[in-house]
């Protein structure tokens, strides 16, 4: 285990924003990818 | 009897196909995920030089890797339909382009926001980041293209040729950061070396390549299934298959 709690955790050793803003935009995308292929499979 | 793989070129034969595989793909996907989140964020140590912020590099290499590889398969289908008159292999190529797009996208992202903790700055122009820049263009130039034009049949062959076109730009984004001084570091992991990386580092990234190259082998069937709906709408198997359904 490397994290000592939730908040060293979120923090990232300070780089929060960097390492959490590159992980959500991934996630955001892949989200996005998912929902239009299945609007598109629908329709 | 004999198994004849090129059965499966038709859309007709494809279609049932790939229907049954997409839920396997993605299960997978989801499975190496999990497993390479887990070693990314509770089992690799912190980066000695880089900090908590190199964890990124967990989803950037792979995107990168992806957004590369994903091009050429689709430029291979580009030109197979190209040489062989195949119908399947444009509407192959058709169904990769947005899933390369958006890893392509997650690449330069990703990079940028690693690029800024560890190099001071979200952007360079070096050759690393501009020809992976590049790469977003043709891909979006690709799809464009193929959309603007109606028939289907010259949309694929427009299409194969600008995608094999733009091939040329695949070894010079992986070759850049050894034919120019760029600010990007050169490869970690390599074929021919071992990798100047710990162990679970090396494991987490790989597990979550095998999972994006999962993810991609989903999204691209399910998108291959949508556009083969979508083009052979009024084919007689496709009737009778809405009829059954």
């Amino acid at each position: 285990m490397t994290w000592g709690s939730l908040d060293a955790f979120l923090a990232m050793g300070g780089h929060g924003f960097h390492v959490w803003g590159s992980y959500g935009v991934t996630i955001l995308c892949l989200f996005l990818e998912v929902f239009f292929l299945h609007k598109r499979t629908k329709s | 009897m004999n198994f004849d793989l090129f059965r499966f070129a038709a859309p007709q034969a494809f279609f049932p196909v790939a229907g049954k595989l997409i839920p396997w793909f993605s299960v997978i996907a989801g499975v190496l995920a999990l497993a390479g989140l887990y070693v990314a964020f509770f089992v690799a140590p912190t980066d000695a030089t880089q900090g908590e912020a190199y964890r990124i590099i967990f989803i950037h290499v792979p995107a990168a890797w992806m957004s590369m590889f994903l091009y050429l398969v689709m430029a291979g289908w580009a030109g197979f339909g190209l040489a062989f008159h195949t119908r399947l292999s444009g509407m192959m190529a058709s169904a990769i382009a947005p899933t390369g797009a958006m890893f392509t996208f997650v690449a330069l992202w990703t990079g940028a926001l690693w690029g800024k903790p560890t190099w001071g700055t979200y952007w360079v122009w070096d050759a690393r980041l501009t020809s992976e820049l590049i790469l977003l263009f043709l891909y979006l130039g690709f799809i464009a293209l193929k959309s603007a034009i109606a028939d289907p049949v010259r949309a694929d062959r427009a299409g194969a040729i600008l995608a094999l076109v733009g091939a040329v730009n695949v070894p010079i984004i992986y070759f850049s950061v050894q034919w120019w001084n760029t600010l990007h570091q050169g490869a970690s992991v390599s074929l021919t070396r071992a990798p100047s990386m710990a162990a679970t580092m090396l494991i987490g990234m790989l597990l979550m390549a095998l999972a994006a190259w999962m993810y991609s082998i989903a999204a691209s069937l399910a998108r291959l299934r949508a556009i083969i709906r979508e083009r052979e709408r009024d084919t007689e198997w496709l009737r009778m298959q809405r009829a059954a359904a």
